[in-house]
């Protein structure tokens, strides 16, 4: 099938065709692509529904930020829900499913919904479905919960691998657009160890979104050319598609790198993805900005996006979600979209700015002092009205809008540590709190720096501040000359007198509901959230927050600041739990520990309990016997009348030695053994502080300074560990020293009126075992065994 | 979280197990008058602060130092270890 | 205002006009009869009580951020009523059936969902111990059913059964247990206290107490001076900081538990399952998020927040019965204050300070226990005498060796 919304140039390779399926139908797209911009190509702008009221989506976003075109990737047991197509990279066999809806997307019977769409208001559901009683499970919440969630699981295994790994650098760059690039080559050079991570599979953040040059080359050219220069240097590791999930404590980061999610398939013996655990002594975070959207009436159909995406698909991906397109803005960046997509062919329906300065343009129509106030189009926009400063109302065809609200900061991972971020008048945004996450220092647009200048400026300037804490000798760098010009901006979150105008577009979140919220006092950001469950999707809010807040804030009369932000948890975007888990999962769980005479008892057919990481041979059962009480009577039967014999090498032993072992003995249990002969073993009682028992075994004295104790199978840790304590914390000049010895040594218990001619058996003649030798409670040594004679077991 | 071990240098935390407020060094002389008194305090109350927190960690995977941490509990930073057994002493405990 | 179908189809003709504050915002007064302070799901729940079972009329509920903001806005929203000890199963009984009853009596409709709790067993001895466990149950009036694995298998079919390194010998399961939508409980209370007469103050933090002769009189904030003729704490994770200004030492760690919720899906699990061989508890939200959490960090903090090292222990966890899970997104982990206790069991008690009360010490078993606690916290402060169901509760328990040690554990709070 053609492609007819793909344009000129681009960064994808067009000698490479890729086929893939969207609901079953085949599409082709290129090398270069992700799902969302072959979707694109193809001129297909439903990709989904929404959550409550099942209202039809189309792409918002270019990125990670992306809350709408979210669907079921991939086959079988393979299939993963809640995709960004967005993010998601294409190859060839790709198949992709809508999700959340039912019937077809076109047709979903859910959208019903949207007809009652005033009864199902923000948190309708506390105040119904309590009557009668007994039927909110049998009745509501069954039907509730399968109209709820999103995408749907195979229920099959993963057939995956995931690793997990660790890496220690002294600078961890996060994002690695124009600051994150500049602060890498500074540091880079100076031959710090630098760890550059981004989660796009080609680096350069909006270098390769814009139209603009560095002075000889265009943005995508130099940061291509930068990022080799960063492969080719021995103390930088580049790590492209690798996201940085969460700061956490003393400099450690979590970061995810997905080594095969671009495959049909991960390679033999590679890794679907891993989980790295970064050690960083600093870190410096260049996540950039993500745009805002305007909320209007209808502003939720498919074709309506961000101006900012629009520009990323043009310049980027070579496409469009139309051809012909409208602009709703309230800033000069807004105008940068129209003048690079008429630039490539797209015609230009307007661009609607709501400031009477517009600037205007000679190539298209600017109607400045405008609003967009409403749109048409059921599975797809075909139309805007638009108020004019004047009062009057004009409808303009156009397939798709893009709308520029203006930009926040990424600050997500700068409060991570709970830190509260700052407003920041002058771009009207939260900026990075002051206490934010020790060691992270923050550049480029994720300050506030949105001139492509600034941000180089700014990642080199941090760079070399963090070089000169680290005590490295830093390395003059040249950074190219870029656009400086100040993108103007008033700021406007809202059309008055809208109502249904949507500020979360995957939870269905809209004006009216923060109204709602106001009316009802949930007025406090996390009452807000959590009543309207606006910012609650699997995007975090990272585009629909801001307008709530706005809208929140002039309904108490409160500024923005005042008001406050709710603030961002971990991971940074959603991350698969297989990866948390790496290998430790099914039966490599955890380690298995089997006792010596494992194998032996594995041949005799033995029956096996778990006894925390340990397999103990319960009971051996022979022919005939059909139920565990069989074998386990004979072998009480044969032990008491015979001999029987038991592997107990599960239980704790632990090594004490030293002048003061006895005196340290005395103190750890609750009876004596200073006076404990040599060659004489004893039980032992330990209690805690509190007069409670909390172990037993014996403790047996090889020699004047010698002991051996053993322990409980389920506190040989414990107990070594309190007695660490009492060596150390409690009586630290005692000459006493410990050592576990719980795997060092075999354990057998041999009992019965027969043990001593089984034991005969196997010893020399000349070692006596006569009770006058062997007294009970006795200790002796024959080889390299050891034996006690007890009435403990 | 990584614990700076006064012999082995920066270790991850996840080799240590958390033993608690380091209050539990000044164990009551068991034959004192009020001993009964004081081992209840010892065992059960706690100061419990937000903020500088004075406390065990053991080096269970590691080469089993007890190590003695200042950490607030407010924000994670650490901001001296030392051996627990040379802290001991100094307050005084010995045999 | 009652809410009802029928409520919401007419204000969804009439524009919602009529929507009232679901709670009134008010200034403090100068004196309280019953200054609670906490507006957490315990507070509310006691300013509740207090108004429904005991008349009590000048009642406020002092909160330093935004109600329902501590550990009742962040938990894994399991309520159950499965415990072993006489001390504790009556009392977690009377939660569960209070919470069986909650929506109607207090006109809110917080989700409850008995869709059952089932605790899988891997060994011999735990399922000994299961045993013994819902006998007690059993004998205390709750309700319990010990499972095979073929049960199991048939019941969950997508439980890692045999192929796991800690196979399913069975489970116990109480059909009663379930989940609760955790913030609709907070605001619920606090509209039907509200309605009541109690005052809701938020952005009210207590700044000291004003104690005199052994007695507390009241309560200083950052909104002026409050008198009380009874002051009642319930403030959970912060039991330690806020006792510290009445001078008092508690038998509490503060900890952080981390939770964990992952993108919506569609119907997966039905009811809460947890994992014996290792820390990992999971359940599906209405919304379709699995909701799930694991063991505590291990540290003393009042950071609300964890560390990846745990992050992985309880995706493990996931990964060992439910490998099906591997390609679902972990949504949001946040970490909550647990206010755990010496003996891993709760207080409900007056202090020596005469005139002082303290509720805390809940573990991460404070959710299922919020009706009980404020009826039996209530009970308390109304009456002066313990409530039937909380007489264990006691401060004095330590020293008189009466811990309520359900895991045996001893004085060590991270392993309770």
């Amino acid at each position: 099938m053609s492609q007819i919304n793909r344009l000129g140039g681009g960064q994808i390779d067009r000698t490479k065709t890729l086929d893939f399926k969207f609901d079953g139908k085949s599409y082709q797209g290129h090398d270069g692509d992700t799902l969302a911009s072959a979707l694109l190509a193809n001129n297909v702008r439903l990709m989904g529904r929404s959550f409550k009221y099942h209202r039809p989506r189309g792409v918002l976003t270019a990125g990670s930020e992306e809350p709408n075109a979210i669907m079921e990737l991939r086959d079988g047991a393979r299939q993963e829900p809640n995709t960004r197509a967005t993010t998601a990279e294409l190859f060839g066999g790709l198949t992709a499913k809508s999700q959340n809806k039912m019937g077809s997307l076109r047709f979903d019977f859910m959208a019903i919904n949207d007809r009652f769409s005033n009864f199902l208001t923000a948190g309708f559901y506390y105040k119904t479905f309590m009557w009668p009683a007994a039927f909110w499970e049998k009745v509501y919440e069954p039907i509730i919960r399968k109209a709820a969630g999103l995408g749907s699981i195979s229920f099959e295994d993963d057939p995956d691998d995931y690793d997990r790994g660790f890496l220690h650098c002294d600078l961890l760059i996060i994002g690695a657009g124009p600051s994150g690039l500049a602060a890498a080559l500074t540091a880079g050079r100076a031959g710090a160890q630098v760890i550059l991570a981004d989660e796009d599979y080609t680096m350069g953040g909006r270098l390769n979104s814009e139209r603009f040059s560095l002075v000889d080359q265009s943005g995508a050219d130099w940061a291509a050319k930068t990022v080799a220069e960063l492969t080719s240097l021995p103390n930088v590791r580049v790590m492209a598609r690798t996201t940085i999930l969460g700061a956490f404590d003393h400099g450690i980061y979590g970061a995810l790198e997905r080594v095969s999610d671009h495959l049909a398939v991960p390679e033999v013996g590679k890794p679907r993805q891993i989980l790295w655990r970064i050690y960083s002594k600093r870190s410096l975070l260049c996540a950039g900005a993500t745009e805002r959207p305007i909320a209007f009436e209808n502003n939720d159909r498919p074709g309506i996006m961000l101006a900012g995406a629009m520009r990323s698909y043009a310049n980027r991906w070579a496409v469009t979600a139309a051809h012909n397109v409208a602009i709703f803005t309230n800033n000069d960046d807004g105008h940068k979209t129209a003048a690079d997509l008429h630039a490539a062919g797209v015609s230009i329906a307007a661009v609607v700015d709501i400031r009477q300065d517009a600037p205007l343009s000679e190539e298209y129509e600017v109607i400045a002092g405008g609003q967009v106030v409403n749109s048409n189009g059921r599975l797809g926009l075909t139309s805007i009205e638009v108020s004019l400063p004047d009062g009057n109302t004009r409808a303009l065809p156009c397939g798709a809008l893009g709308m520029s609200g203006g930009w926040n900061p990424n600050i997500h991972l700068t409060s991570h540590h709970r830190g509260h971020p700052v407003w920041n008048e002058k771009i009207a945004a939260f900026c990075p709190p002051d206490n934010g996450p020790a060691g992270l220092s923050v550049a480029g647009a994720a300050l506030g720096n949105f001139t492509t200048a600034e941000a180089l400026a700014s990642g080199a300037c941090q760079a070399n501040a963090i070089l000169k804490d680290l005590g490295i000798k830093q390395n003059k760098v040249v950074l190219p000359l870029a656009e400086d010009a100040p993108a103007n901006m008033t700021p406007f979150w809202y059309v008055k007198g809208c109502s249904r105008a949507w500020l979360d577009q995957q939870n269905d979140v809209t004006v009216k509901d923060v109204k709602l919220s106001h009316q009802e006092n949930f007025i406090s950001v996390e009452h807000l959230k959590r009543y309207t469950t606006l910012g609650m999707g699997t995007d975090q809010g990272k585009t629909s927050n801001m307008g709530g807040l706005a809208i929140m804030a002039e309904l108490t009369g409160k500024t923005i600041p005042e008001v406050g932000t709710t603030i961002f948890r971990p991971p940074y975007t959603p991350t698969a739990i297989g990866a948390f888990a790496g290998r430790d999962r099914g039966t490599d769980f955890r380690p298995t520990r089997k006792t010596p005479s494992h194998t032996w008892a594995e041949e005799q057919g033995a029956v096996f309990v778990e006894v925390g990481m340990w397999l103990r041979a319960q009971w051996f059962p022979q022919a005939g016997e059909t139920h565990w009480r069989q074998s386990v009577d004979r072998e009480v039967l044969a032990t008491r009348n015979s001999v029987g014999i038991c592997d107990v090498t599960t239980l704790g032993k632990i090594d004490v030695q030293g002048a003061d072992a006895a005196t340290f003995l005395n103190k750890i249990y609750c009876n004596g053994f200073a006076k404990l002969l040599v060659g004489k073993t004893r039980y032992g009682l330990m209690l805690r502080e509190d007069g409670i028992a909390m172990d037993d075994g014996t403790a047996a004295r090889l020699a004047e300074d010698h002991f051996v104790v053993t322990t409980t199978t389920a506190n040989a840790v414990s107990v070594f560990r309190h007695m660490e304590f009492a060596r150390q914390c409690l009586w630290p000049d005692l000459d006493v020293q410990l050592i576990s010895t719980t795997e060092a040594w075999a354990q057998y218990a041999v009992a019965g009126p027969n043990a001593r001619k089984l034991l005969k058996k196997v010893v020399d003649p000349e070692f006596d075992l006569s009770n006058d030798a062997f007294s009970i409670y006795g200790l002796r040594q024959y080889h390299c065994v050891r034996w006690t004679k007890s009435a403990f077991v | 979280m990584i614990i700076n071990h006064p012999i082995l240098g920066p270790r991850d935390s996840a080799e240590f197990t958390y033993m608690g407020d380091a209050a539990l060094l000044d164990r009551p002389d068991w034959q004192a008058k009020d001993a009964l008194l004081q081992f209840v305090d010892y065992g059960y109350l706690r100061d419990n602060p937000a903020g500088p927190h004075i406390e065990l960690w053991y080096h269970e995977q590691g080469d089993r130092s007890f190590l003695v941490v200042t950490r607030d509990t407010t924000t994670h930073q650490i901001s001296s270890v030392k051996l627990a057994s040379d802290v001991a002493r100094g307050r005084g405990r010995s045999k | 205002m009652r809410y009802s179908g029928l409520r919401v189809l007419k204000e969804a003709l009439t524009g919602h006009k009529g929507w009232k504050p679901a709670w009134r915002d008010v200034a403090p007064q100068a004196h309280y009869d019953y200054i609670v302070i906490g507006g957490g799901g315990h507070g509310l729940a006691t300013a509740y009580y207090l108004a429904r079972n005991h008349g009590a009329k000048r009642v406020a509920v002092l909160e330093k951020g935004w109600i329902g903001g501590g550990n009742v806005g962040r938990n894994t929203t399991i309520v159950r009523s499965n415990y072993l000890l006489d001390g504790n199963e009556p009392f977690y009984e009377h939660s569960l059936k209070l919470w069986e009853g909650l929506e109607q009596d207090i006109n809110y409709n917080a989700m409850i969902s008995q869709r059952g709790i089932l605790n899988l067993v891997h060994s011999d001895a735990q399922r000994d111990a299961f045993t013994r466990r819902g006998n007690a149950m059993i004998l205390n009036g709750a309700d319990a059913d010990l499972l095979s694995t073929e049960t199991i298998q048939k019941r969950y079919p997508f439980l890692n059964v045999n192929n796991a390194r800690f196979p399913i010998k069975g489970g116990l399961a109480q059909y009663r247990g379930g989940t609760v939508r955790h913030d609709a409980v907070a605001w619920g209370y606090a509209r039907a206290a509200d309605q009541l007469g109690v005052d809701i103050i938020q952005n009210c933090e207590v700044t000291g107490f004003r104690i005199e002769g052994g007695k507390c009189l009241g309560v200083e904030t950052n909104r002026g001076y409050i008198k009380g003729d009874k002051v009642a704490s319930c403030v959970a994770g912060s039991s330690g900081r806020l006792m510290a200004k009445a001078s008092m030492r508690l038998p509490i760690e503060s900890h952080v538990l981390q939770a964990f919720v992952s993108e919506g899906l569609k119907p997966v699990l039905p009811g809460v399952i947890t994992f014996g061989a290792g820390h990992f508890y999971c359940s599906q939200s209405d919304k379709g998020g699995l909701v799930f959490g694991g063991d505590l960090d291990g540290y003393n903090s009042y950071a609300q927040r964890g560390n990846l090292p745990v992050v992985e222990d309880v995706c493990e966890g996931a990964m060992a019965i439910f490998p099906m899970l591997g390609r679902v997104r972990l949504l949001r982990m946040w970490g909550g204050i647990m206010d755990m206790s010496m003996d891993g069991s709760p207080i409900i008690d007056h202090t020596h300070i005469e005139s002082l009360y303290f509720n805390g010490g809940w573990c991460y078993g404070g959710f299922k226990a919020t009706p009980a606690s404020g009826w039996c916290y209530a009970h308390l402060l109304a009456t002066d005498t313990p409530h039937e169901f909380a007489t264990a509760f006691r401060f004095d328990r330590f020293a008189k060796g009466q811990m309520i040690d359900e895991k045996g554990m001893g004085n060590n709070p991270q392993l309770h």
